[in-house]
């Protein structure tokens, strides 16, 4: 096999689009910090500013509430806390912002799930006063096992404790050592900060003359995001394009998202779980020839000769790391729902375009959230986390999830009434079961 | 026009500054959005307004399925107010694009006494439509409905997952929504529920205007400067003639305006505009301090969760 693409430049990681995703507490300002960082940002429009104004007072609060720029519920508003993820965009001249606000209660666990699971960061806040509790670490290991690339640790509300220094060496000495301990440790940066009156979030406050690193915003627009990784392509076949007659009429080509590595004309293709092999004829992305396709394009590529693919198979390009097939997986998982994941228990599945039951044959065990404890169990409830095993009615190609989340992430689904049970990360696949 | 003929934008390889790398996302997003979406339910349609959105919408779906023909269906609500170049756009369109269209009219919708006009001088349809669209959706039996609203429109609309459960009765409950970790969308629904799908959830206005002008996507000439005949109502100069009459006190007059939003005529305000091109619409957007919806929509400035309040009615 060809070493795959050495030679493809790698774009700079930071003019790529950085995920945000807030966390921490409730009531340790998260969506008063997104409103500063909007506002301050020059992000947020006149008509928009005076409705949060009007709103403000409606409301009873002393000051514009720049949390209200984001929490946009009725319900929200009138109980002062967030409950959905709000999602808001920006850019400064140097890189575009996708924001992911997320709500602080457990109760909402799963919404704080939804946002985080697709950000580059994680910004957990600590109110100064109060220092680390609960849902900062519950947050902090739910954001490392979704593989964050990095924490940044807001400690809030410096102001109301006189900017001390070493209140603020306190927590972040706190956080520093419950993530080092995690079972997938995350590089934390600590910046001292007040949401409510802006102090280093854009710009650098002259409050905290003991504390030498930069703004929140500095930070963000600095940071180098991980380049892909290449462990070799896989596109997971969402939908066979085939026209029916006319010029295009002997178009048969597979669409879907590439990961992993790159897809080049000529490329040797292994489909998996079938094993059948074939070469890339052509390459589409958005409706036009291509020569190549990298992670994260859409694409539709053909193959040189007519072999069986279908929904949910798995084109590869051999690389670094071979996907592995099976249908006995152990996974981490966050579990969403009210009812309990119990042993025996049945689930749909959906990974990567394939869909179908999963049994749970064994619950490993119950990550404790606060003192990292594995604990033995026969179920899961509402909001735990924990390992479990799977038995699954097809066959999956995946990766470890730390090797290629892309490849190795799976949502379960309650049959009963088909809301989305758990956000589950693959730990690994038994092979040939 | 085939797609297979548009225009290459491969051949002048594509400058990875941040604004287009990130433009690149959001377009390979929003199809994959839409084949997984497409593939998922069994009948798909794709709701279209004619406004710029929905055409972006449009141009993303027909790329999705490229070569092969659009696999659903495109649904307009007409209210019966429109713009007369929009419904000339529309049909236009369609050909252009051999796409299939189905129209829900509101004005059946009321002469069937499924909804009640209501007849004073500032009467909307706006909020009627949402009865047409779910009166649609049953006939037609669609488990899945495809949408331009994007999360930076409204602060309801922030709140909205990409792919958004709607009950048996088409309401939407913010309190309740299912997660949606990643992008693994979960479809499954049971009969008589059905989902909206929105694509464009990430997108901004500029993001719009960005994609519009890189691939030359074609809009409504309302959408660029002309001049017409308004009044200025509650801020808003509201086109004269159609459903929008004078009021005593108020004088019509001359403008040069665009519209940055295309909706019912009766409520959808234009904006004073000098811009005649995609690329003075770029700048003019790049520097707007109003959001579109504030600039131009009078329903939404009517309370504070007027969208909230609608969405849950199974507004767009």
């Amino acid at each position: 096999m060809t070493t795959p693409h050495l030679e493809t430049p790698l774009i700079s990681n930071t003019s790529t689009t950085l995920r945000i995703a807030t966390a921490g507490s409730v009531d340790d300002g998260k969506s008063t910090l997104i409103g500063r960082l909007l506002h301050d940002t020059k992000t947020v429009f006149e008509d928009q500013l005076q409705a949060v104004v009007k709103a403000s007072r409606r409301y009873g609060d002393g000051e514009t509430n720049l949390a209200l720029l984001t929490d946009g519920l009725r319900a929200e508003r009138e109980q002062g806390i967030t409950i959905d993820v709000a999602h808001r965009y920006f850019a400064t001249p140097r890189r575009s912002f996708i924001v992911a606000d997320t709500p602080g209660h457990a109760q909402y666990t799963r919404n704080m799930v939804t946002g985080a699971s697709t950000s580059d960061i994680a910004i957990v806040l600590v109110d100064a006063r109060h220092g680390v509790l609960e849902q900062t670490r519950r947050h902090a290991l739910i954001s490392s096992m979704l593989d964050v690339q990095a924490i940044v640790l807001a400690v809030n509300k410096m102001d109301l404790v006189d900017w001390n220094a070493a209140r603020f060496a306190e927590i972040a000495a706190e956080v520093d050592a419950f993530v080092g301990s995690l079972p997938a440790p995350v590089p934390v940066t600590a910046i001292p900060i007040s949401a409510l009156l802006g102090d280093n979030v854009v710009d650098r406050s002259d409050h905290t003359p003991w504390y030498e690193g930069p703004s929140l915003l500095d930070f963000l627009e600095e940071f180098e995001t991980r380049p892909h990784t290449e462990v070799g392509a896989r596109l997971h076949v969402q939908r066979v394009i085939r026209p029916q007659g006319g010029e295009h009429g002997d178009f048969r080509g597979q669409a879907g998202v590439v990961s992993g590595g790159w897809f080049r004309v000529g490329d040797p293709v292994t489909v998996l779980p079938s094993g059948r092999m074939s070469t890339v004829d052509t390459i589409h992305r958005w409706g036009s020839p291509v020569d190549e396709a990298g992670p994260g394009h859409a694409v539709v590529v053909q193959l040189a000769t007519d072999i069986d693919v279908a929904r949910g198979d798995v084109l590869t390009v051999a690389g670094a790391t071979p996907p592995v097939v099976g249908d006995d997986v152990v996974v981490d998982l966050c579990w969403m729902i009210d009812r309990p994941l119990s042993i025996g228990s049945r689930w749909w599945f959906k990974h990567g375009t394939r869909t179908g039951q999963a049994v749970v044959t064994e619950v490993q065990h119950h990550l404790h959230a606060t003192t990292l404890n594995q604990e033995r169990v026969d179920e899961l409830g509402l909001n735990d986390l924990g390992r479990v095993r799977l038995q699954l009615s097809e066959s999956i190609v995946a990766d470890a999830y730390h090797v290629l989340p892309e490849s190795g992430r799976m949502i379960l689904i309650d049959p009963a009434d088909n809301t989305t049970a758990a956000a589950a990360m693959v730990h690994l696949v038994h092979s040939g079961s | 026009m085939t797609l297979m003929n548009l225009p290459d934008i491969h051949d002048s390889g594509i400058d990875h500054t941040h604004a287009t790398a990130h433009l690149d996302a959001l377009t390979d997003e929003a199809i994959t959005i839409i084949r997984e979406v497409a593939t998922e339910c069994e009948n798909p349609v794709l709701l279209f307004s004619g406004g710029k959105d929905s055409a972006v919408l449009l141009h993303l779906a027909v790329l999705a399925f490229a070569p092969a023909r659009l696999p659903f269906p495109v649904m307009h609500v007409d209210t019966g107010h429109n713009f007369d170049e929009v419904i000339e756009y529309r049909d236009r369109l369609v050909k252009d694009w051999n796409v299939r269209l189905v129209v829900a009219s509101v004005q059946e919708s009321i002469d069937r006494g499924r909804v009640v006009e209501d007849l004073g001088p500032r009467a909307s349809r706006n909020r009627l439509q949402s009865v047409t669209l779910l009166d649609a959706i049953a006939e037609h039996g669609f488990d899945a409905a495809f949408g331009g609203g994007r999360r930076d429109e409204d602060k309801a609309r922030a709140k909205e997952r990409i792919l958004s459960f709607r009950d048996r009765q088409g309401r939407w409950d913010p309190r309740q929504q299912r997660p949606e970790p990643w992008a693994l969308l979960n479809s499954r629904i049971r009969k008589g529920e059905h989902l909206r799908a929105f694509p464009l959830s990430n997108w901004t206005e500029l993001d719009i205007w960005r994609y519009i002008e890189r691939h030359d996507v074609p809009l409504p000439s309302i959408y660029f400067s002309h001049t017409r005949t308004v009044v200025e109502r509650d801020g808003m100069l509201l086109a004269v003639g159609g459903p929008v009459e004078l009021e005593p006190g108020e004088a019509a007059f001359e403008a040069v305006v665009r519209y940055r939003t295309v909706g019912d005529a009766s409520c959808t305000g234009a904006v004073e505009s000098e811009a005649v091109d995609v690329y003075d619409v770029l700048a003019e957007v790049a520097a707007a301090r109003i959001t579109e919806r504030g600039a131009t929509r009078a329903d939404d400035t009517f309370s504070e969760s007027a969208m909230e309040d609608r969405k849950r009615e199974g507004y767009f």
